[in-house]
């Protein structure tokens, strides 16, 4: 705490000290009394819960909201879970293919639009709409483009002479679909961040390497993928984090009884299914555990990654 | 240098070329959703599809009033999201001033117990709230989405930011003037985290329309439904009927297209903001 200059105007040493400790009092006061409601609101809807779960990860449940302990029962389940083992996979598949694709196709947008050229504010508009609609309505719409009879995208393939598969109904495709709405709808986001992140580069840069003869694919190389690089850092750890926790487009474009369910459902899905329709609910806070560790896990490693590639200024 | 211009052409036409398709690829679904929503059902499942629809089904957008109670949907979306968004500028911006400018006893303790929700999933907390709303006996009641939507560790952390980077010089200023820490933050520190603001208004405003899986949770009788699970449900009704389902999914994006056509700048300043500095 600063001393305020307050004392400069006062006389008695006194009168300024006991003035400086009310202010100071008052000062931890306003501080309680502004962080309270959201600290109060944040330890019941979430720091109580996460004691709550890891607690939870240790019972069983019966049907009339009982619960008994169990130790480690849930976690010894996980091993012999084929369906977890499945929506493990099924979920590092999505990760693995669409947070980088996302990431390069956004770069790429985010790059050409970062040039001297006529429309940008309309391309980026245009690129940005699906960020702003509801995952409920992309999922519906896409899953009406996807339609193996009456769908557009079969529609057009048979123009050229191919016939379109049944894309959310065929179990060996149904999760490349849901990825390839999941890259479409997360295009805009990257693009903006991206995009903001280009224009803090100096142009100072470019120039003094266009001087010495370097063409835009080196330079793209050279400049600005390295002091783009924190935001590329950023931005996966984000796309992660979300992609781990995929659910809205699976819930709606994969049918509960469709069979291509058991390749898409997510680890998420998996721990929506236990908590509130089977009524598992101690396995599924063990699956919200797992899941809370392994985010950890992959976070702490990013981290550490980062050192490797990432140039700060 | 005629040689260089003519380069400098090319090499603008084919930045144009690529954007241009991938444009085409992000307004198809568009179009599609609304051409869909105005035709029959007959000429939704015509092969060779049908591009435009002979004569507007604009029925089908009443059809959606009529099956399932959308006009409430759409009222419940629109209280949520309006309550949230304010209540967490509030509650957010009032702590994040606090953390960033007030010396406090305990006050990087407690900033690291909230930067610690920031990192944990969100099913993690979904059980126990769950269970609280049935305490409280808010299942179906619009308080079960909007309460727990009013604190947010992430909006603390990026208005903590924010608050930040200001200078000091007008608070002390305004401390010698004998203003209190309430006054300095609502008159002075808030119209200048202006930019702040409108981000973390932004995240939470199509956060809280958008949402699927909680409200799916504590809400599933109509009258405390929203928009998002009201589509799904539309959809568990009415699998095959595309035209209807499409005319219920332009209707539950179309106020935040709107808003966005608006608001256009602020959306992307904001979103920019949040994954900047």
């Amino acid at each position: 705490m600063k001393p305020l200059p307050l004392q400069v105007e006062t006389k008695s040493p006194f009168k300024v000290n006991s003035l400086i400790k009310t202010k100071k009092f008052s000062d931890y006061l306003w501080g309680y009394v502004m962080i309270a409601p959201t600290m109060f609101g944040l330890a019941i809807f979430y720091l109580w819960p996460i004691l709550q779960t890891i607690y939870f990860s240790f019972t069983e449940w019966g049907s009339f909201g009982t619960f008994q302990w169990i130790g480690l029962e849930n976690y010894k389940l996980m091993f012999n879970d084929s369906d977890l083992f499945q929506s493990i996979k099924n979920t590092t598949i999505y990760i693995i293919f669409t947070v980088p694709i996302g990431i390069f196709i956004s770069i790429i947008i985010a790059v050409l639009l970062n040039q001297n050229i006529k429309g940008k504010s309309i391309y980026r508009t245009l690129y940005f709409l699906p960020v702003i609609t509801m995952p409920a309505a992309i999922a519906m719409v896409w899953k009406w483009l996807y339609n193996g009879d009456y769908g557009l995208l079969n529609y057009v393939l048979s123009l050229i002479g191919i016939k379109g598969p049944n894309w959310v109904t065929n179990p060996d495709i149904a999760l490349f679909s849901v990825m390839v709405v999941a890259i479409w709808s997360g295009i805009g986001y990257n693009m903006v961040i991206f995009l903001s992140g280009l224009q803090g580069i100096p142009s100072t840069y470019y120039e003094a390497a266009r001087i010495d003869g370097a063409g835009p694919i080196r330079m793209f190389f050279k400049i600005t993928l390295p002091l783009l690089s924190p935001v590329i850092f950023f931005v996966s750890i984000m796309s992660m984090i979300g992609a781990f926790q995929v659910f809205d487009l699976i819930f709606m474009m994969i049918s509960k009884s469709s069979t291509a369910l058991e390749n898409t459902q997510s680890i998420v899905y998996l721990f929506y299914q236990h908590a509130f329709i089977l009524n598992n609910k101690g396995y599924a806070a063990a699956i919200a555990v797992l899941l809370l560790i392994v985010i950890l896990i992959i976070t702490a490693i990013q981290m550490i990654l980062q050192k490797k590639w990432v140039h700060y200024e | 240098m005629e040689k260089s211009v003519q380069s400098m052409k090319r090499k603008s036409l084919l930045i144009h070329f690529i954007l241009i398709l991938g444009s085409i690829a992000m307004i198809i679904p568009f179009i599609w959703m609304i051409l869909t929503s105005l035709k029959t059902y007959a000429e939704s499942v015509q092969v060779p599809p049908v591009i435009m629809p002979s004569d507007f089904q604009w029925s089908n957008y009443k059809e959606v009033f009529v099956l399932l109670p959308f006009f409430e949907f759409m009222f419940n979306t629109f209280i949520v999201t309006v309550l949230r968004t304010a209540g967490q500028l509030f509650l957010c911006s009032l702590a994040a001033y606090a953390f960033a400018r007030i010396h406090f006893p305990g006050r990087n303790v407690f900033f690291i117990i909230t930067l610690s929700v920031l990192m944990v999933p969100g099913q993690v907390f979904l059980l126990p709230q769950y269970m609280i709303m049935v305490k409280l006996g808010w299942l179906n009641t619009l308080q079960a989405i909007i309460v727990p939507g009013l604190f947010s560790a992430f909006g603390t952390f990026l208005l903590r930011q924010f608050f930040m980077g200001l200078p000091k010089e007008l608070e002390e200023a305004a401390r010698l003037d004998g203003c209190n820490h309430f006054q300095i933050f609502w008159k002075i520190m808030l119209p200048l985290a202006k930019p702040g603001l409108i981000a973390l208004g932004i995240f939470t405003t199509l956060w809280s329309w958008n949402e699927l899986m909680w409200p799916m949770i504590v809400n599933s009788s109509p009258e405390a439904m929203t928009l998002s699970v009201g589509l799904s449900s539309l959809q568990g009704q009415y699998a095959t009927n595309y035209p209807i389902l499409m005319a219920g999914s332009f209707l539950a994006v179309l106020p935040m297209l709107v808003i966005f056509f608006i608001l256009q700048k602020q959306f992307i300043e904001g979103i920019a903001i949040s994954g900047g500095k």
